[in-house]
């Protein structure tokens, strides 16, 4: 008798994978238990992370909310938890948050701040995300560097005004010399009419004019900047003005003009060699001494001077290594379209060096923000500060975690933003072949 | 638009001031500039609402009071333990009101006149009940917690050694990290100024089971400073004081100055409060210097006791800084 092998005749329909291998179990047999090693690592670690989530969640979820004092927060913790009396005492925010995030700016004044923050994501709008906008909001953007100071300090609505007419003096007299003798001598008579306004005419006639209409808003005075208000105005004017002085200091460092090439490089190593405290110390002591008695040089414009010189050096080298990276043959395909020096800068150079510096950019704008606390050390009451003085207070004596854990997560939000952001960009100019 | 008028300001070279005197330049500005510190318990903070609060506080507002007539006319600037001379000698600060140590060294080789003691401190040790130890001579092989950098750093270290001890440092950058390490019993003692101790006992969660030693190590003097070469403001300062420890012997305080004013048998508070004699017009103040600056806040005694003193949380005890006639050092001269 033959044996007739089976032959099936039909295929099989098709079986979903076993269990094991796919769906949450079988992700976690690959990533978390792919061996015994691994599975006891697993199961330790997540015992260690439960706890530490325990404790921290035992110790942040308090109703210490309204206490006023730290020993009014003790006698809470006391009631609900007899025995260990650990937990947050977050009186001391609802008590002082605000002056964290403001220091001593006049409460019934918090409007203009906000605002100056408010209009500060507007007019990065049109930067941030030029693809989605008509660049002719650029412009309006570039009259924030004006609005800024005017709504924090107050003062006479014509100063800023005599400051941006500055601009449009020099640029008119750049463009009439420039067409009359050449674009270096268009460029000089456009600085010095600038400058001369600026110096000499700009403090008059903005006075006279206030004395025809005296519009403007309640000056606030420097000493009363503090707290989260104080990092970031300073970060922001110093990231505003480093980048495009660290670009200027860059291309400077490439010059072929001999004393151009010199006073860059100069200017970026002794800038470079020097720890941001000396400056910083420079800004609020030594200055002092060598201006006359008496004068009044705002101590918080010093600070943010010495800032941007500082991370505008540093930028300089950024964009430098942006430059570095950048073949040969772009600057010659340039010329040989008949670009003159700044169209090859503006439309083949910078376009690519600026995207090959961004992680490198948005990693000093960060630092640089982070950097702005050591006003501390010079007195200015910026939140780090801030926590001192606060601790100086009987109330508040002893209080440590929820002060710093409460500017951990200020610095943080704006941080992460901006390195997000920085990926977001990375992203969108991905030219090359993945 | 405040900073471009002062970058021009900075930028014009406006030699204008040198010759006029400290009291004129603070009169014309309408407001005292006082360096205080960023924050020391019962000494100067400001309060949530942003007003400066303390016995260094104090002092500037008692100044202002005498010169301008009105103590709420203080610019505070606040000053770090580094800022705080060179704050002085650019003129950025007009008085130095922070917790600042008299020493020789400072008076003779800084620019820098000392015109008073408002508080003598000294250097003392903190410890748990429970270590049982009733005296720093028992703290033999301790660990001690030690702010690097200090003079109490060197206190310390000649306090054992002339005493044939042996002690382990822990050194420490702040003083809130050495109340962490100190409750977190990282070292058996943590030594520094008696003032910043008693402050630090009384906020912690017990204060009955921590106790000071009664060993005082060191000297610790502390005083408001002026600039060296201007005589005469510093005399403002320095009498402004003596007016307040003054006013605590004759019994003139905060609420009865008006009435005391008024009229007084004493021949001294009639002279100290203007109502006889010109000593204000000496000093070219107003007659009224004295009343104005006593109410301001208070005495010295009602200055001292509603800062650090009895009421307040910090409560020290007057000891050194009572008056002479109780067995104290402060002791104003006369005024005649």
């Amino acid at each position: 008798m033959a044996e007739r092998a089976f032959v099936r005749t039909e295929i099989l329909p098709e079986e979903s994978p076993p269990i094991s291998e796919v769906g949450i179990w079988g992700w976690m047999r690959v990533h978390l238990f792919s061996g015994p090693v691994n599975g006891t690592l697993t199961v330790v670690t997540a015992l260690a992370l439960g706890v530490g989530a325990v404790f921290l969640a035992s110790w942040i979820l308090v109703p210490t909310w309204q206490a006023d004092s730290l020993s009014a927060c003790r006698e809470i913790l006391r009631e609900i938890r007899p025995g260990h009396a650990s937990g947050a005492c977050w009186g001391v925010i609802r008590d002082r948050g605000i002056q964290l995030l403001f220091g001593f700016y006049p409460p019934e004044l918090y409007w203009r701040p906000i605002l100056a923050l408010g209009l500060l994501a507007l007019a990065l709008a049109p930067v941030l995300f030029w693809e989605y906008m008509p660049s002719r909001l650029l412009w309006g953007s570039a009259l924030y560097p004006f609005v800024m100071p005017w709504l924090l300090w107050g003062g006479s609505t014509w100063l800023p005004l005599g400051a941006l007419a500055g601009f449009v003096i020099g640029a008119s007299a750049y463009r009439v010399v420039s067409r009359a003798s050449g674009s270096l001598f268009g460029l000089i008579a456009g600085a010095l009419a600038a400058l001369l306004w600026w110096g000499l005419l700009m403090t008059p006639v903005a006075a006279a004019l206030a004395g025809l209409a005296d519009i403007g808003l309640e000056p606030v005075r420097s000493r009363n900047f503090g707290g989260f208000m104080l990092s970031l105005t300073i970060g922001v004017v110093a990231i505003g003005f480093s980048l495009p002085v660290g670009i200027v200091l860059a291309l400077g460092r490439q010059s072929d003009l001999i004393l151009v090439k010199s006073l860059c490089i100069g200017f970026i190593e002794f800038i470079r060699g020097v720890p941001l405290i000396t400056l910083l110390f420079v800004a609020s002591t030594l200055l002092n001494i060598f201006m006359p008695p008496g004068t009044d040089f705002d101590i918080i414009l010093r600070v943010m001077i010495m800032a941007t010189l500082f991370a505008s050096a540093y930028m300089a080298e950024v964009m430098r290594g942006g430059l570095a990276a950048l073949p040969r043959g772009q600057y010659e395909g340039a010329a040989s379209l008949g670009l003159d020096y700044w169209q090859a800068q503006r439309l083949v150079i910078m376009p690519q060096a600026l995207k090959i510096s961004i992680p490198g950019i948005v990693n000093r704008f960060i630092a640089l923000f982070k950097d702005t606390t050591l006003v501390s050390i010079i007195g200015l009451l910026d939140p780090l500060g801030l926590t001192v003085s606060i601790r100086a207070n009987q109330e508040w004596n002893g209080i440590v975690w929820e002060l710093y854990g409460f500017i951990a997560l200020l610095f943080f939000t704006v941080c992460f933003g901006m390195s997000k952001y920085s990926m977001y960009l990375e992203r969108k100019l991905r030219t090359d072949h993945q | 638009m405040k900073w471009t008028m002062a970058l021009a300001a900075g930028l014009a070279v406006t030699a204008t001031s040198g010759i006029a005197g400290k009291l004129d330049e603070v009169r014309e500005r309408g407001e005292l500039k006082c360096g205080v510190s960023t924050g020391v318990v019962g000494f100067s903070a400001p309060d949530a609402n942003g007003v400066w609060q303390g016995f260094d506080v104090g002092m500037c507002r008692a100044v202002a009071a005498a010169t301008l007539g009105d103590p709420m006319a203080v610019e505070f600037v606040p000053v770090t333990s580094k800022t705080r001379f060179t704050a002085l000698e650019s003129g950025e600060i007009d008085m130095l009101s922070r917790t600042t140590t008299w020493t020789y060294s400072r008076d003779s080789d800084l620019n820098v006149e000392f015109v008073g003691v408002n508080f003598y401190d000294g250097q003392g040790f903190i410890v748990k009940k429970a270590l049982g130890v009733g005296s720093a001579l028992e703290l033999d092989g301790a660990t001690i917690c030690i702010k690097t950098g200090t003079t109490s750093e060197l206190n310390l270290s000649d306090y054992f050694r002339s005493n044939g001890m042996s002690y382990d440092p822990v050194p420490v950058e702040t003083d809130s990290e050495a109340h962490q390490q100190f409750l977190a019993n990282a070292c058996d003692s943590f030594s520094t100024d008696g003032s910043k101790l008693a402050a630090f006992r009384a906020t912690t969660e017990t204060p009955s089971d921590y106790i000071l030693l009664p060993e005082v190590i060191s000297k610790e003097p502390l005083g408001p400073a002026v600039l060296h070469g201007d005589q005469h403001w510093g005399d403002i300062v320095r009498w402004t004081f003596n007016a307040l420890v003054a006013a605590e012997e004759l019994g003139i305080t905060a609420d009865n100055v008006a009435e005391m004013a008024q009229g007084s048998d004493n021949p001294e508070v009639r002279r100290l409060l203007g109502t006889e004699g010109n000593l204000g017009e000496m000093n070219d103040l107003s007659a009224t210097w004295a009343v104005d600056a006593i109410s301001a806040g208070g005495n010295y005694g009602e200055l001292f006791a509603n800062t650090i003193g009895e009421n307040s949380q910090i409560g020290i005890e007057r000891n050194l800084n009572a008056q002479w006639k109780d067995g104290g050092l402060q002791y104003a001269p006369p005024f005649r």
